[in-house]
């Protein structure tokens, strides 16, 4: 009964993680950047559909779109105003690029994190979900909610990986990720895929975010938890390999399940922490990364 | 740029101006800016301590609040819990900063770039989670009492915030300067390595140095409080003004980073009247900063100055 229990919620919580995580990843296996305004871009998803919703009194699915709307929005501004032109820049020497790209979307996820608050206040805001009701699977209540999330989680990374496997985009997407020099050698512009990346990577937070906004709820105070854990399991999984963040955001997604049913939900993060500090002391490169 | 050369240069006696003029202020303004001004001191020392490690030794270090944190809670916690005196809580609190330092280091010698930043992060992170998990020890959310203080008048306080921002900044920028080690292991340790020098050692060195003067100010910021919370001395958004502090000020310059604390914390002390826009002006400001002087205030200042 408690297993079963456990099963369900960690998949669903884990296959949110995944979705979170994998737009992170996919950057910056394809562009180098590790984007710290990823929580607050998550969020911002979320309160622009619960704004939608509950000021705009528009359906459901409408606040859903609007909140993925407004993600991609940000992912663009976030590439366009803070990364792009720090990677351009003349004066900054290229070996610290990294860290002024870390810098700047720290920043930019402050300042979108602020305005959040500023409009829209810290409360914890729940965006109405899509579909209501509960069902029991084999004794276990679980809201259907819960597993509509799980499901949209597991069809989102699934089209993902067709278009990245099947389609032109997606195999210039890949390949840049393997040999960016390689790409531009064939012909293709590296910045046009990195638009590409960047709307990919909008969308899939956009939905993590709604998804969240539904299942959890937000409030501008899981802006740094939101990127500290999609950090965590893109680190565990190995920067950059976006089949690695699935496995690390399942194993994290359980260790927190199992650890807030049977010791306390006070203890949730913990375990999923130590063990990243093993996996970097043994692996740094993470389960599935390359060096 | 040897010693003796930098007693007679422009910037040491522009320093000595500032510090001099500086500690005349407890004689006539008031006790509210000069508690602004201790802390903004302090935080000048973590900026400083983390362009050490960043700017000489090449180490990204995403968790200064680790180092500032272990130090912090040490010195509280003995102090709460013993009642030791508060300048043994405060030695031993450093010391406990230099532990952590070489646990720090530990990971930033086998591993490079991104990686060794996350896991700073996550050590962050860890004491955050440890912190709450043993509230009875540590206060918790709500934070740790310590009963007692250095002295309780403004003035004195400052001075001591002064003066120890001084001294750390006179031995921080003279170990940036002397040794070129620090700055060629950090730019280049496969060369500097091949030119004999042993860039293990060096960066070990940086890292506890930076550790000792993290743990330092830390401890001593706490007992000026007369408390130890998460939210002033190890919350991730404390590091991140660590590093902006850094950054903004002028990186590799380590007197740059105390200019660019001390103006963080005022420019948001000044703000406090648009309430909770604060924040997001000093970010704004602080990523236009990033983004079109990415050398910083010092940065530019001095680059100038070696044009004309």
């Amino acid at each position: 009964m408690l297993a079963l229990q456990i099963l369900i919620d960690g998949f669903a919580i884990s296959a949110l993680y995944a979705l979170g995580a994998t737009g992170f990843t996919l950057i910056f296996g394809v562009s180098g950047v590790l984007n710290l305004s990823h929580g607050a871009i998550m969020v911002l998803a979320a309160v622009a559909a619960w704004a939608a919703a509950s000021l705009l009194h528009v359906n459901t699915y409408a606040g859903a779109l609007i909140g993925v709307a407004a993600a991609l929005v940000a992912a663009f501004a976030t590439y366009f105003a803070v990364v792009q032109p720090i990677q351009k820049s003349t004066r900054i020497p290229n070996e610290e690029k990294e860290i002024f790209v870390l810098t700047g979307t720290l920043l930019w996820g402050i300042m979108i994190q602020e305005l959040i608050a500023y409009f829209f206040t810290n409360n914890a805001k729940t965006v109405l979900p899509i579909v209501e009701g509960v069902v029991d699977i084999l004794g276990v209540r679980t809201p259907q909610n819960e597993i509509f999330t799980a499901l949209v989680c597991c069809l989102v990374i699934g089209l993902l990986w067709l278009m990245v496997n099947r389609t032109r985009t997606g195999k210039a997407v890949l390949a840049a990720s393997m040999n960016p020099r390689g790409v531009t050698l064939l012909g293709l512009e590296l910045t046009s895929i990195y638009v590409v990346v960047w709307a990919i990577y909008g969308i899939l937070a956009g939905i993590a975010g709604v998804l969240l906004g539904m299942f959890l709820g937000v409030s501008s105070y899981s802006v740094g938890p939101l990127t500290a854990s999609a950090f965590s399991i893109v680190v565990l999984g190995g920067l950059g390999s976006v089949s690695g963040s699935l496995i690390a955001a399942f194993v994290v997604g359980y260790l927190e399940t199992l650890t807030a049913y049977l010791i306390s939900p006070a203890y949730r993060t913990i375990p999923a922490l130590l063990l990243l500090v093993i996996v970097m002391y043994i692996r740094p490169q993470g389960l599935l990364g390359r060096r | 740029m040897s010693v003796a050369d930098f007693f007679k240069s422009r910037l040491f006696w522009i320093a000595l101006g500032i510090v001099i003029i500086a500690s005349t202020l407890p004689l006539y303004v008031s006790g509210y800016i000069l508690g602004l001004l201790t802390v903004a001191y302090y935080f000048g020392v973590f900026a400083m301590a983390w362009d050490l490690l960043f700017g000489f030794a090449g180490e990204v270090n995403f968790g200064p609040t680790f180092l500032i944190g272990v130090g912090a809670y040490t010195a509280g916690i003995l102090n709460n819990q013993y009642g030791w005196s508060v300048y043994l809580c405060i030695f031993l609190g450093a010391m406990a900063s230099v532990v952590a330092g070489f646990v720090l280091a530990l990971p930033a010698l086998r591993v490079r770039g991104p990686y060794f930043g996350l896991t700073t992060l996550v050590a962050v992170l860890m004491l955050q989670n440890f912190i709450v998990v043993f509230a009875d020890l540590t206060g918790g959310e709500i934070g740790l009492t310590i009963p007692d203080v250095i002295t309780i008048d403004a003035g004195a306080n400052y001075w001591i915030a002064l003066g120890f921002m001084t001294i750390s900044a006179a031995i921080l920028y003279g170990l940036s300067q002397s040794p070129l080690v620090l700055q060629a292991s950090g730019q280049d340790p496969v060369q500097a390595g091949a030119l004999g020098f042993n860039i293990v050692k060096h960066k070990l060195a940086a890292f506890v140095v930076s550790a000792f003067f993290s743990g330092l100010s830390g401890a001593l910021l706490v007992f000026y409080f007369g408390t130890a919370s998460v939210g002033t001395v190890v919350d991730v958004a404390v590091g991140v003004q660590v590093i902006v502090a850094a950054v903004l000020g002028g990186r590799r310059t380590v007197l740059g980073a105390a200019l660019g604390a001390i103006f963080l914390i005022v420019a948001g002390e000044f703000l406090r009247p648009t309430g909770e826009l604060a924040t997001f002006i000093v970010s704004t400001v602080a990523l236009l900063v990033i983004l079109f002087f990415p050398n910083g205030f010092l940065g530019a200042a001095l680059s100038r100055e070696a044009r004309s």
